[in-house]
């Protein structure tokens, strides 16, 4: 009796742990196929010359050499990205910090301001590019109609070089919902009793929003701040839909660029390379985002 | 309660040396509040009301200075006309298909790898949760030209599978939630399953899956809407126009037909419309996503 315990509990345990590959079998499988051998292969493909209609050749480091010192365009398409990410990131952040901090406030009705803020964010991409482009329609647009009611005449935004990257900024703008609804999350966080301490110590409100709710809210901030910056930096759809990358490639944000290479003219390997230079950008912006993390974010845990 | 609570807070600020003047400077903070949330409501809905208002109006009332607001009279044909320019009615069969297969991968899939994460012991289960957790941070376009390299070696270019296989297979975002969620609910009923002898699979199916409703419809909900209003993975997968999503076919429809603006809203609208009334529908799960994300933190 003794002796035979000890068996079917292993048995169990086996038992359990095959059910549990067996569980994990199916993402297992799209992960080895889908993410894990296409990963190893555009590494590969970095640093091969495949236009698909001939054979892939090695050319070791030579598409970084060309990406770095003799393709216009790559720099040209990483300028107007890092314009538009510097741009949207800080704008994005700070208005979805204000209407957060607005829809804290106790008034009437603060569900449905919740929610008509929160719903341009889920409106599907290329819906919302193309009504964007008719609100922005230099003619008959709802933004140059408005202004010419008050005596300007407003720009020709997507077809503007100067205005057309501001254009798509705008538009981004518009679904701050999403990460609004995030910071409200963080807001109602904040323990109510910090806020009484401080006003038994005489803090103004204007006091109490910078060393409680700031502090408090740090962690969320940052959390957006990052996930912002990475998603800023792969802008494609909206490019694609509403210029196309014009005019004047004012637009040609990376990711159209390497889309084009890719796509239009077949340069896997090319494009193989391009994308591990940016996955390696945005790694290593993240990473010092963190890195520089410490010295504005608070974190409870750590006080304490 | 929490009318107790404000009560409370209101009395400590009475006993404050400025509580003085406070009545007046009340009322004003409160109108300034009011006065920019109808603001803000103003510039965000907008758009949308500028979108259904082009979508019934005729075209001399479209192009008109100052902007017409309420169509005079209301046109119904642009929603017709969609039509007549784009096969709307396929791309709405073949977006809600490739969305129902997202579903179905969040659901089941993600749901048994999650429990297998959650509950079932195997050697090397943490490594591989944690393999499965970067996988989150890679980004797509790492992947994108070597799948369509794999897709096309496959032949799967223009057809659904390079859009639905791979979701059907399951995503690590929904599989992390789920398993989030799992280890919230208690154990108890699971154990007494265990020992009148019901299989894992049995348990997962008949206990786990009823008791994570909610949870399940926040991944379902997440994975239609990605689904729905993916541009990218059906603008490189698909070719014929018999094949296009909705954003594609849209995309495609703007491209060609650039100045028609009463059909190109009333399409849009056609395609926001299920979104929101998924929204509308299921407001408090869009919440919960967030929640389960553990962002709060």
């Amino acid at each position: 009796m003794a002796a035979a315990q000890p068996k079917p509990r292993f048995t169990n345990a086996a038992r359990e742990a095959l059910t549990c590959y067996l569980f994990l079998l199916p993402w297992g499988l799209g992960f080895l196929a889908f993410v894990i051998g296409p990963v190893v292969a555009s590494f590969v493909l970095g640093f091969m010359d495949y236009e698909i209609v001939t054979p892939a050749r090695w050319v070791g480091l030579a598409n970084y050499i060309e990406l770095f010192t003799d393709d216009a365009r790559f720099g040209m398409s990483m300028g107007n990205t890092l314009y538009y990410v510097l741009v949207f990131v800080p704008f994005h952040v700070i208005i979805a910090t204000l209407l957060a901090l607005l829809l804290n406030q106790k008034a009437r009705g603060i569900a449905v301001y919740r929610t008509l803020f929160y719903v341009p964010s889920i409106v599907p991409i290329v819906a919302g590019a193309i009504l964007w482009v008719w609100i922005l329609q230099p003619e008959w647009g709802l933004i140059n109609s408005t202004l010419r009611m008050v005596g300007i005449e407003g720009p020709l935004w997507l077809a503007s070089l100067t205005w057309s990257k501001p254009a798509l900024i705008l538009m981004a703008l518009w679904g701050s919902g999403a990460a609004m609804i995030i910071v409200l999350a963080g807001l109602q966080g904040v323990p109510q009793h910090l806020y009484e301490a401080a006003e038994i110590d005489g803090a103004n409100r204007w006091q109490r929003f910078q060393h409680v709710t700031i502090p408090m809210l740090s962690p969320t901030l940052f959390f957006i701040l990052v996930l912002s910056v990475i998603a800023s930096f792969q802008v494609f759809t909206t490019a694609y839909v509403m210029t196309g990358g014009g005019p004047a490639e004012s637009t040609l944000f990376y990711m159209l660029y390497l889309y084009r290479r890719a796509f239009v003219l077949l340069d896997m390997g090319y494009a193989a390379s391009m994308a591990w230079i940016l996955f390696v950008a945005v790694l290593a912006l993240t990473l010092i985002q963190f890195k520089l993390a410490s010295r504005w974010v608070y974190y409870e845990a750590e006080q304490s | 309660m929490i009318r107790d609570q404000a009560v409370g807070s209101q009395q400590s600020r009475e006993i404050h040396p400025s509580a003085r003047g406070q009545p007046l400077r009340r009322l004003l903070e409160r109108g300034g509040t009011q006065l920019l949330l109808v603001l803000g409501a103003v510039v965000f809905a907008l758009p949308f009301v500028w979108m259904v208002s082009t979508s019934l109006k005729a075209d001399r009332q479209i192009f008109a200075f100052p902007p017409i607001w309420v169509p005079d009279p209301f046109i119904w044909g642009n929603f017709p006309a969609v039509f007549i320019y784009a096969p709307m009615h396929l791309y709405f069969f073949n977006t809600l298909l490739i969305a129902l297969a997202h579903v179905f991968g969040a659901v089941f899939t993600c749901s048994l790898a999650a429990y297998g994460f959650a509950r079932l012991r195997a050697p090397g289960r943490d490594i591989i949760f944690m393999v499965m957790v970067s996988q989150m941070m890679i980004p797509y376009i790492v992947m994108l030209v070597p799948l369509y390299l794999l897709f096309a070696e496959l032949e799967w270019i223009d057809t659904f599978y390079p859009l639905t296989i791979p979701a059907m297979l399951g995503t690590p975002f929904y599989i992390f939630m789920l398993r989030q969620f799992f280890l919230t609910i208690p154990m108890e009923l699971e154990e007494a399953a265990i020992i009148d002898g019901a299989t894992r699979l049995r348990i997962w199916w008949t206990i786990v899956l009823p008791l994570a409703k909610p949870a399940l419809a926040t991944v379902a909900i997440f994975s239609f809407m990605f689904a729905w209003n993916d541009f990218t993975g059906p603008l490189i997968f698909l070719n014929t126009r018999e094949k296009f999503t909705l954003s594609l076919g849209l995309q495609a429809f703007m491209f060609e037909r650039r100045t028609m603006w009463g059909p190109l809203m009333a399409a849009s609208t056609m395609m926001i419309v299920p979104i929101l009334i998924v929204f509308f529908l299921a407001q408090k799960h869009f919440i919960q996503g967030i929640a389960l994300t553990g962002i709060k933190a």
